[in-house]
């Protein structure tokens, strides 16, 4: 693993009005590295997600891009560095079709106009691989299933050239053999050398892909474990708080110690 | 753990198809005419309505008026649609750019007044070349739009209220132009010559109609046949040949017989035929660019078209200037009809006419659905019934009624057509 993280958030903190949704969070992803993100409804991990895409800016704290402090104040800002995110509400537009939404934003060109043939072609090879049906590219994103949609918003993220893969609860909604597929992809950016931040609920998915889990608790962090060595109920001791005493904070302690 | 790993399998022992199989649910068109009238059905409940009402509409307007006087659909007056449509169809033209959006521009046609008092003060009281005056006239619209987009898209002025201020606004500033004496002529030189109603294409030849009509066919099966080619060699679904015959034949049909019945007057007015040059090309932009692309992103879902990196104040600004830039062309293809700037212009129901065309013609007001081919279908509803009406010395106050109940139905299917795509899952 490099000694340099692609992507390092230093004590980032976030506010919505009252709402203090992110605390000096710390989070550290290396490229060819799966880093799971967990923690309750509302824990802020969307925020965090958020943050790192440029959708709001961070109030206090800094984000760094290989070693160097950047500013995110838009998603082109995080687009440009090589961040490509799955939103958890997917942000597809519902007027477009598959291949539109999938381009939206990076469409290939052909003497100065679309190249729709191209596109399509493209398109339908990716989605293939991420073996989703849908019974075809030309229509309108309103008329897929929420699975469907989905598959398209993470197919979306693999276009381009992303360095950093962020899939806030890219399984939520998908059926068992796209969720396979799913985690497939996520080993595979992890064999291409990206850096990924999964979220999810499901502790059996992040237990089969991640190497670090990183625990958010009520916007802070509440600790960091190396899949490896760690079982699932210290985890979601962190997670709950439930078990909140010296022996977890202890492990949690060691765990960031020995990353 | 390793009962997820029995379950995920590495991706290189199961190679994805070449070509995905058929989800064997999607209703695939049967082969036959039989499978177009059952698509056709299908689309029908699916409030997928496309073109069909305007021109059931059409067929019912121009059958009423021609059993009312039967002048209606001789080639004099069909000339006098297509020549008086081409104005008011390019405020509908910049409309539709808005209304993709999901706003609305209240300020065309005041504007397209203005304009015209702009041009006639600097090419009679100034005395400025009349191309260069041409051209400050369309800058000036395009500044006024973009006006309208800063404050809708940078400071968050709901764009109907923005609109509504410059509607009043440019309609002071015309009238402070046109102080004093009320109206000014127009010289006949320049684009407005070309503009005026004596102006046809190739100057009444028989062979411009049909010049014009065998371009647009022309274009119509060649590109349909490249885009075909490219498809199938791609690999992707393309339109059988057998369809795309059907197609051109269709379009042949509609423009041979048009240009026939315009050649039995005068031709093809060349203010049409600037009208639909300008269709084309504001088509090719909407669909087939990226700033096409993001206008209708933009139209579909703005927090989408956001985190994709559209710039959406952009986007807005520019789109308004676009409408802005129209209703100045428009002004002046509506100056050219009398050859004078008066207080009058862009005064009445020039506004809910142009609204009404673009609505008429299929683009949804609730953004997002759309092209510009609705602004032509709609700008021949709507002309058709001004010039029968006309023909009927129909009292100007009968007009309004009938324009706003027009109008109103257009947006009553719109709604409904939106509700049933909303439930069978299109919208
Ligand atoms: N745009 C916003 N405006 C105000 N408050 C917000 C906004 N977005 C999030 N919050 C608040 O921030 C907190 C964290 O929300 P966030 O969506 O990040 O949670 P999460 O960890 O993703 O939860 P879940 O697992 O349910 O997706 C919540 O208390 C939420 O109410
Ligand atoms: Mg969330």
């Amino acid at each position: 693993m490099s000694a340099t993280p692609v992507l390092a958030l230093r004590g980032v903190s976030k506010r919505f009005g009252a709402v203090q949704a992110l605390t000096d969070v710390e989070l550290e992803v290396h490229a060819g590295e799966v880093v799971a993100l967990v923690g309750d409804n509302g824990a802020g991990k969307s925020t965090l997600v958020k943050t790192i895409a440029g959708v709001h800016p961070v109030d206090e704290g800094v984000i760094e891009w290989e070693g160097r402090p950047v500013h995110i104040n838009r998603p082109q800002d995080a687009q440009g560095l090589g961040i490509a995110t799955v939103y958890q509400d997917l942000a597809l537009c519902d007027n477009l079709d598959v291949v539109g939404n999938l381009y939206l934003g990076r469409e290939l060109l052909r003497y100065g106009s679309l190249d729709e043939v191209t596109m399509e072609k493209r398109s339908r090879e990716l989605l293939n691989t991420l073996s989703i049906r849908i019974p075809s590219v030309r229509i309108p994103i309103a008329s897929l299933s929420g699975g469907q949609r989905q598959v398209v918003a993470i197919a979306r993220a693999l276009i381009g050239e992303p360095k950093v893969v962020i899939l806030d609860e890219p399984t939520a909604a998908l059926g068992v053999e796209q969720t396979a597929q799913v985690l497939d992809l996520v080993e595979r950016l992890r064999e291409r050398r990206l850096g990924v931040i999964l979220i999810s609920h499901n502790m059996a998915d992040v237990t089969a892909v991640a190497d670090t889990v990183h625990v958010l608790r009520l916007g802070k962090n509440n600790g960091a474990f190396p899949v490896k060595g760690t079982t699932n109920e210290q985890i979601i001791a962190a997670i709950t708080g439930a078990t909140d005493n010296a022996v977890t904070r202890r492990l949690a302690r060691n765990a960031e110690a020995t990353q | 753990m390793s009962d997820k790993t029995t379950m995920r399998q590495p991706l290189d022992e199961v190679p994805p198809p070449a070509v995905a199989p058929l989800d064997p649910r999607l209703l695939v068109r049967e082969e036959g005419l039989k499978g177009y009238l059952t698509e056709f059905k299908r689309k029908l409940k699916g409030g997928e309505l496309g073109s069909l009402p305007v021109i059931l509409a059409l067929v019912i307007i121009w059958t009423i008026f021609q059993l009312k006087d039967s002048l209606f659909l001789s080639s004099a007056n069909m000339v006098n649609i297509c020549y008086f449509m081409a104005g008011t169809g390019m405020l509908a033209v910049g409309l539709v750019f808005v209304l993709l959006l999901g706003e609305i521009d209240l300020s065309v046609a005041s504007v397209s007044g203005l304009a015209a008092a702009v041009f006639a003060s600097l090419s009679v009281t100034h005395n400025i070349n009349a191309w260069v005056a041409v051209v400050l006239t369309v800058l000036t619209g395009i500044a006024i739009g973009a006006i309208h987009g800063f404050f809708f898209a940078k400071i968050g002025v709901p764009a109907f209220v923005v609109t509504l201020a410059g509607f009043l606004g440019w309609t002071g500033l015309m009238q402070w132009l046109l102080r004093g004496t009320g109206s000014l002529t127009i010289q006949d030189k320049g684009l407005l010559h070309v503009l005026g109603q004596r102006s046809f294409f190739m100057n009444q030849s028989i062979a411009g109609a049909y010049i014009l009509a065998t371009l647009g066919v022309g274009a119509l099966l060649v590109g349909s046949l490249i885009d075909q080619s490219r498809r199938r060699s791609a690999g992707v679904p393309f339109r059988p040949t057998g369809e795309i015959l059907v197609r051109t034949v269709a379009l042949a049909v509609v423009a041979y017989v048009a240009a026939y019945v315009l050649n039995k007057s005068a031709g093809v007015p060349n203010a049409l035929v600037i009208f639909l040059a300008t269709l084309v090309i504001c088509d090719f932009v909407l669909r087939r660019t990226t700033f096409g692309r993001k206008i209708f992103a933009v139209g579909g879902s703005i927090e989408a078209a956001r985190r994709a990196g559209i710039n959406v104040a952009m986007i807005r600004i520019v789109v308004f200037a676009i409408s802005g830039g129209f209703a100045a062309i428009g002004g002046l293809f509506l100056a050219g009809q009398t050859y004078t700037a008066t207080l009058q212009a862009g005064t009445g129901n020039l506004l809910m006419l142009a609204i009404a065309a673009a609505v008429i013609g299929g683009t949804s007001l609730f953004g997002g659905r759309g092209n510009v081919w609705s602004a032509l279908l709609g700008m021949l509803v709507i002309q058709s019934i001004q010039t029968g009406l006309d023909l009927l010395n129909m009292d100007q106050s009968i007009q309004y009624m009938i324009t706003g109940a027009v109008l109103l139905a257009a947006v009553v299917v719109d709604s409904v057509s939106r509700r049933t795509q909303r439930s069978s899952g299109r919208a």
